[in-house]
């Protein structure tokens, strides 16, 4: 336990942490839009994409972070550009986006005489290699789509919500739909240190689709899936250190198996919850047709009885067996 | 609208179209599938551009409008969810975009605007509810009533009725009857009528991209058969060319 107080106290382990708290923020964030407008593997069309940036970067001996936020970018305008103009079907144009920049990325970097390993790095992530450098530089575009994400969030909501609504309301469509897609790249990038380009998109989709397993509002979906987002990357993050003392454990895929795991824990309990909400909905008031009694009962329905008491108009039904039995009088009545 | 066409991919669907809608009206667009009548309501707010020929609102060129606040808009929908669960309010209240300026937070108008709006449509007591849970009809009521928040002068509705009960559509009804009494100009494009028709103030009937029939309204019965009694040759009457403006829209006061 004590190793592992002294790695926390070392000066890469706190600039890892830190980077995990801010793509933690940042990437669900930008990820509930995509949820939203069922896009929700356009961050792995862009992480594929950003390969070749980095590969790019290697190859020209400049920044890999700054060449696969230009290419990310690039990416990513062209896959809504590819989506707006609707011939092409958008999963085919995802698609082909994916494959050309994975063979474009894993082809310059051979060109560039570098090793497998080197791409390694960007494509698993290596947050524990994170320069003093880097971690600013994540700092900056995360907390910059935090604000974007959120001080637009009307915006963009209403936007991804009804694209026909949102013009007729006099928004700029293609503004904020490419303002999405420049946001997705950016966070791709910044989650390309801490998670890797290949599992990028798990920390931008699974907090969402964990936190919507238990809520009703876009809002609280946003905020609950930015507080589990940083919870798995830093938590991923610190059990992969934890652990690294008796293996090796890689921080990336650690996260996004922590991420998972909180969407295992969280579905049935939504599942529970939405078919306990379905059962206890009011049934609606009509006019009764008849005024149908039960001969006998076998107990009285009350709070204790185990039966499901439904709210039907001024009254309760109580649900056993399939039928509806409301108390009337001394008897029940067939509802 | 004067002498409005729309081509969908180069195929010409509306051709001729002069249509000009007044303050205060109460207009139902009416015809068979495939008539064009969502096109014209489609093409009247701008979602679909012109071909040829020129729209105004409220007497200000398409181009030059901005005011989009005095629209309102109720699209075709089978329903109001998405990828992410979202709360009624929230979905009425993107309702009063129009309204915020960026980055500003909702203000008590807003607020009193939004509760206005599901109070009108019937869902105060669902607002915390997300949308998905509820029924087909209540979900156009909440399309409606984010409309409705924007407090706007003039109302698109396209099908608000299509798949709807009859309960259901007496509600809308009455909403609609509320918002015609409070001055609204409302532009309804509808297949069947329903408990709507007492409240039309005039019909058009599209049949093949064109108008066939404009005037009182008109029983169901005849609308199938209101093109037959207008035979119409086409005329090469000369253009008139002034160069006053010629105004198709909603005026106000005009009535």
């Amino acid at each position: 336990m004590s190793d592992f107080l002294d790695l926390l106290g070392l000066p890469f382990m706190q600039r890892a942490i830190i980077a995990a708290v801010f793509t933690g923020l940042a990437a669900p964030a930008v990820g509930t839009y995509l949820v939203q407008r069922r896009q929700a593997l356009m961050g792995d069309g862009i992480g594929h994409v950003a390969v070749t940036g980095v590969a790019l970067g290697l190859l020209t001996n400049s920044s890999p972070t700054w060449t696969a936020v230009v290419v990310a970018v690039l990416g990513a305008v062209l896959i809504e550009v590819i989506r707006e103009r609707g011939h092409t079907n958008g999963d085919v144009a995802l698609a082909l986006l994916f494959y050309g920049g994975l063979a474009g990325g894993v082809l310059l970097t051979g060109l560039a005489g570098q090793s497998a390993a080197r791409l390694n790095q960007y494509l698993f992530g290596a947050i524990t290699t994170t320069s003093p450098g880097d971690v600013i530089v994540v700092m900056v575009l995360a907390a910059v789509i935090v604000l974007v994400c959120v001080g637009l969030s009307p915006q963009l909501f209403a936007v991804a919500q009804d694209q026909e609504f949102a013009r007729v309301a006099g928004l700029n469509i293609r503004f904020y739909n490419v303002l999405v897609a420049v946001l997705a790249a950016v966070s791709v990038t910044v989650a390309m240190r801490t998670v890797g380009l290949l599992l990028v998109s798990a920390l931008m989709v699974v907090p969402v689709a964990t936190s919507q397993q238990l809520t009703r509002s876009f809002r609280s979906t946003l905020g609950a899936a930015m507080v589990l987002g940083t919870l798995a990357s830093v938590g991923g993050l610190l059990l992969s250190a934890y652990a690294s003392t008796y293996a090796r454990v890689a921080p990336g895929p650690t996260i996004v198996l922590v991420a998972l795991a909180g969407f295992v824990v969280a579905w049935p309990v939504g599942v529970l919850l939405r078919s306990r909400h379905r059962l206890r909905r009011p049934f609606p008031v009509v006019e009764v047709a008849a005024h149908e009694v039960i001969d006998e009962h076998p107990h009285d329905h009350g709070k204790d009885c185990g039966h499901v008491a439904v709210q039907h108009g001024d009254h309760v039904d109580y649900v056993h067996g399939g039928h509806r039995h409301a108390p009337h009088g001394r008897h029940y009545d067939e509802h | 609208m004067s002498n409005g066409a729309v081509a969908i991919a180069g195929r010409p669907i509306l051709r001729g179209i002069d249509l000009s809608v007044r303050s205060g009206e109460f207009v139902a667009l009416m015809g068979a599938n495939g008539s064009g009548k969502s096109t014209l309501v489609r093409a009247l707010t701008g979602l679909r551009p012109l071909a040829g020929g020129a729209l105004s609102l409220f007497g200000t060129p398409y181009d030059d409008f901005h005011d989009w606040q005095r629209v309102g808009f109720v699209p075709q929908r089978g329903g109001a969810a998405s990828g992410v669960p979202a709360s009624v309010w929230e979905i009425v209240a993107s309702g009063r975009l129009t309204h915020r300026r960026l980055l500003r937070p909702l203000g008590r108008r807003d607020r009193a605007a939004i509760a206005e709006a599901l109070d009108v449509v019937g869902l105060a007591h669902r607002a915390r509810d997300g949308v998905s849970t509820l029924s087909g009809g209540q979900q156009q009521r909440v399309l409606i009533a984010r409309a409705l928040a924007g407090e706007p002068d003039l109302f698109f509705l396209d099908e608000p009725t299509a798949g709807v009960d009859l309960p259901n559509q007496q509600i809308l009804a009455d909403t609609l009857e509320t918002l015609s009494e409070r001055g609204a100009t409302i532009v309804l494009v509808a297949h069947e009528l329903g408990p709507m028709a007492p409240l039309i103030d005039r019909a058009v009937v599209m049949r093949d991209g064109r108008i066939a029939y404009d005037g009182p309204p008109l029983a169901s019965a005849e609308v199938a058969t209101a093109h037959l009694d207008g035979h119409h040759h086409h005329h090469h009457e000369p253009e008139r060319h002034d160069h006053a403006p010629h105004v198709a829209s909603p005026i106000d006061g005009a009535r």
